[in-house]
């Protein structure tokens, strides 16, 4: 029986043809896991970014650097371990072929490798401390359930998911040109969020000081459900890193799509939430206004649309010219908008973050990478799952030509070239430059008081 | 006096263009063993002067003043020499008291930065200046055809705070953005590329932020040095001296529940409505509530139960009884139970937990799902009301309470609850939140006459 009779769909063939037999059913579990550590995690690259250049090849390299990096492991039974280190590739590959780890998490590059520190933790001296870590960010749906109105909890949706991605881009615009850092790595985190690893040298140095002064500069929303109003803007004018993200991203996305997509303002219980944010004078008059008109006959416009220029209108033109008006306007779109990032996450090198292209287990999804550039087309649900992988491995058949280009035959293939392109190859380049440069300065300056 | 790093010799031989030490390192000096208390627990009361201030929620002016006055009336001397050699021991010998632990450092530092934020400001601007080139900050001062080009974002920066225009001679500095993590944690500069352009008046920033990342290390070498020779060798002349003036100042910390030695889980419900301030009476409903909470409210919370005097065990049952409702109860042994025998101590570092002080939940910030820190800091005037009241407390008392929460005098707004709720005055005034229930169990068991058990 040939592929071809099959695919015409003879009813009288065999019901397990190729299809069938290649199909894998949708899950997680360890077995399924093996072979994606056996043929798809791109160990290597992993690897080679962890290292940031020091793979031995230069004199300068810190051949310790890689053995003081910890990860750790979550395995089946939710058994935990952690403080893992790794001296070489096939060390780490090998590690979590054997172990098969459900989750893997990235820690700090530490003073001294993890597996030495109880020589040194004892004394309270902080001889075992982090050195390095990226700048790390995490954005989770779940921390706008006050604001979205479609899922709840862990579910998203394509209504919803865009919240995320306007939080990257108004989070990767600040990177890059106000804090002035390039090697930034977004990454899905399998269910509902993004995370974000910020790997330029300037950014694994730097301390947990600055890195909670960083999540400050990013944070605008304060408050729970016990105090009134969450987002505050004080002042005449916005900071200009706030005025940029309000007229490139939050101002359009809310005004073109949120407003209409989670009907904002269609019903009295949801306008209610944002008549609370304006002064009571202002808010009693659009209540009057929309109480009375139901619905009335076919509106052109979208109710949303319409109640909320009235809004506006209401607001901006002021019979009451009083400063904090104009500012509601954006504080509602910012309450809506604004990216939610958690700050203990950033604020400490020892936190732990998962791996990019670890598998989630409740969703089998595989945590890609996120082209910034292009978030708008990233859709969660088409994410590749683990299953998917598999059943696309299998059809592929067996090619035993190329060693290391498995992913390439599958849907992930695109995440690892990208990944590989975007980030790791730029990255590396730099990280090379870097070791070059402070090698010759170390020369030049021995050089310099050798000679008198 | 014990020297423990490099004999620079101090300047007080120089001509004396500012009298801000900056402490660098320990002053050549001798110092009788009197003075060597008495001129620490004057500094000592500049330090917690400051530190009342901070958390009765007393504006950065106030506080500025407060700390000056105090410096004034407890630091002076007659002759100038005498105050900087009193101003220096006093902060060696304060170093060796507060190095022992993170809290103590991490309080050590905050308190000993602000008062030299304070005094930086009073002092002139060639003082100020002599002191910045002190610190060899890598800062450029910007070009004019530069500062041409981002002139309007700095303008907009300005006006963000709150201030309507650059002065004229407005002097810009270009400084990495990690050296001022102060001001871009306040979104108070324009940055670019990884500069912040910092305005002359922030230098002060800038200084501060470079005194504290000193003393933070100095800290750490003082206590590595503290715990290798420095105690045992002292052990019979200064180190009980170092020891007593920690515990003297700080209080109690309330980790060893005395009198009220057992508080069981059927008693809670109760107590809580009698005894508990209103930050964990709004925590311990919630648990009820919803069966759950986040990990700042069970910190808060749990080590405030503890301090309160429910044993391990029982506060395992307590928090298993209502999480298992939402998670399941293996969930919670997976997952929770670490976390609650940690804080007692019998995980990991073992170390014990205290209970937070009203300063520290003041200074904590609950985020979304949050119902931990200060709830006359966070609680919107609405809310407010409708828990006093539910408290009985008075309508009268309650607008005056507002009135002080709205002031932000936030232990002030509590001991007055406390007043209203009890009857009976409180001339303390709260400090701690198991100092509330303590007191609060005292009142109510000398009018019943009977053990609360």
């Amino acid at each position: 029986m040939t592929k071809d009779e099959v695919e015409n769909g003879r009813d009288d063939m065999l019901i397990d043809g190729p299809e069938q037999a290649n199909a894998v059913p949708d899950g997680f579990n360890a077995n399924y896991l093996r072979i994606y550590y056996g043929k798809l995690f791109p160990h290597a690259d992993i690897f080679k970014w962890m290292s940031y250049g020091n793979d031995g090849k230069h004199p300068a390299c810190d051949k310790s650097y890689i053995g003081r990096r910890e990860f750790s492991f979550t395995l089946e039974n939710d058994i935990y371990i952690r403080f893992q280190s790794f001296n070489s590739a096939s060390e780490l590959e090998n590690s979590i072929k054997e172990k098969c780890p459900f989750k893997i998490d990235i820690g700090p590059v530490y003073s001294v490798d993890p597996a030495k520190r109880h020589a040194y933790a004892q004394s309270g001296d902080n001889v075992f401390t982090p050195v390095e870590r990226e700048l790390i960010f995490d954005i989770d749906i779940t921390d706008y359930d006050d604001v979205r109105y479609c899922c709840t909890g862990a579910d998203v949706c394509l209504e919803c998911w865009p919240l995320m991605t306007i939080a990257i881009k108004v989070i990767d615009t600040a990177l890059r040109d106000d804090f002035g850092f390039n090697h930034i790595l977004w990454v899905y985190s399998g269910r509902r969020g993004v995370h974000c690893w910020v790997c330029d040298g300037k950014a694994r140095r730097l301390t947990n000081e600055q890195r909670a002064a960083i999540a400050d500069y990013f944070r605008v929303y304060q408050g729970n459900e016990n105090s009134n109003k969450k987002i505050s803007l004080p002042g005449h004018v916005l900071h200009p890193f706030l005025a940029r993200s309000y007229t490139e991203v939050l101002k359009g996305f809310f005004e073109a799509k949120l407003l209409s997509n989670q009907n904002l303002l269609s019903s009295e219980e949801r306008y209610e939430k944002i008549l609370e944010m304006i002064p009571d004078a202002v808010a009693a008059e659009l209540r009057g206004r929309w109480q009375e008109k139901k619905r009335s006959s076919m509106l052109k416009n979208d109710i949303n649309v319409v109640r909320w220029e009235q809004l506006k209108h209401a607001l901006q033109s002021g019979k009451q010219k009083a400063q904090g008006l104009r500012r509601c306007v954006e504080e509602i779109v910012f309450s809506f908008t604004y990216p939610r990032l958690d700050m203990e996450v950033s604020k400490h090198m020892n936190h732990l973050l998962k791996a990019p292209f670890c598998v989630h287990p409740k969703t089998g999804r595989v945590c890609v990478p996120i082209d910034p550039n292009n978030c708008d087309e990233f859709d969660p649900t088409k994410v590749p799952t683990l299953s998917q992988l598999l059943e696309e491995l299998n059809r592929g058949g067996l090619r035993q030509d190329a060693e290391d280009a498995e992913w390439d035959r599958t849907s992930l293939g695109e995440s690892v070239t990208f990944f590989r392109s975007s980030f790791l190859h730029p990255l590396l380049k730099s990280c090379k430059e870097e070791i070059e440069s402070s090698y010759n300065t170390k020369l030049q300056q021995a050089k310099n008081t050798l000679s008198w | 006096m014990q020297v423990v790093r490099c004999h620079r010799i101090s300047s007080s031989n120089d001509v004396v263009v500012s009298t801000l030490p900056l402490y660098r390192s320990a002053p050549p000096l001798e110092v009788r063993l009197e003075d060597f208390e008495l001129f620490a627990v004057d500094r000592l009361r500049v330090l917690k002067g400051i530190s009342d201030g901070l958390s009765r929620g007393k504006k950065p002016e106030e506080i500025a003043k407060l700390a000056m006055d105090l410096w004034k009336a407890n630091m002076r001397y007659p002759q100038a020499t005498e105050d900087v050699n009193k101003d220096n021991i006093s902060h060696f010998v304060l170093r060796l008291v507060y190095c022992r632990t993170e809290e103590l450092r991490k309080w050590f530092l905050s308190m000993e930065t602000a008062l030299f934020r304070y005094r930086f400001h009073s002092e002139s601007s060639e003082a100020q200046r002599a002191l910045m080139s002190e610190f060899n900050l890598p800062y450029k001062a910007v070009s004019n055809a530069e500062f041409e080009s981002v002139k309007d974002k700095l303008v907009q920066v300005a006006r963000s705070m709150g201030q309507t225009l650059l002065p004229a001679d407005a002097i810009f500095y270009k400084v990495p953005f990690e050296e001022v993590s102060e001001l871009v944690a306040g979104r108070r500069v324009f940055i670019h590329k990884g500069h912040a352009y910092v305005a002359m008046n922030q230098v002060v920033s800038i200084v501060v932020t470079q005194f504290r990342s000193h003393l933070s290390k100095a800290l750490i070498l003082t206590n590595r040095k503290w715990t290798s020779t420095i105690r045992e060798q002292e052990k019979d002349r200064l180190t009980p001296i170092v020891e007593a003036l920690c515990t003297s100042y700080l209080g109690p910390d309330y980790s060893q529940p005395k009198e009220f030695a057992e508080i069981s889980i059927k008693d809670i419900d109760q107590i809580a409505k009698t005894s508990f301030p209103l930050c964990m009476r709004h925590l311990f409903e919630k648990v009820r509530e919803d069966h759950h909470l986040k990990h700042g409210g069970r910190m808060q919370l749990g080590l405030f139960l503890k301090g309160v005097g429910l044993k391990v065990d029982d506060a395992l049952a307590f928090w298993k009884a209502e999480f298992a409702q939402k998670v399941g109860a293996e969930r919670f042994d997976k997952e929770y139970a670490y976390n609650i025998r940690h804080n007692y101590g019998r995980e990991g570092k073992r170390t014990d937990y205290t209970p937070y002080s009203c300063q520290k939940v003041i200074l904590s910030t609950p985020g979304v799902g949050d119902h931990h820190g200060c709830p006359y800091r966070h609680f919107s005037e609405e809310n407010l009301r409708a828990a006093l009241a539910r408290m009985g407390v008075g309508s009268r008392i309650v607008e005056d309470v507002i009135d002080k929460a709205r002031n932000r005098h936030y232990q002030l707004a509590c001991t007055l609850t406390f007043e209203a709720v009890h009857g009976s005055s409180c001339d303390a005034g709260i400090n701690h939140p198991n100092q509330y229930f303590i007191e609060s169990q005292k009142i109510l068991q000398s009018k019943n006459g009977s053990m609360a058990q």
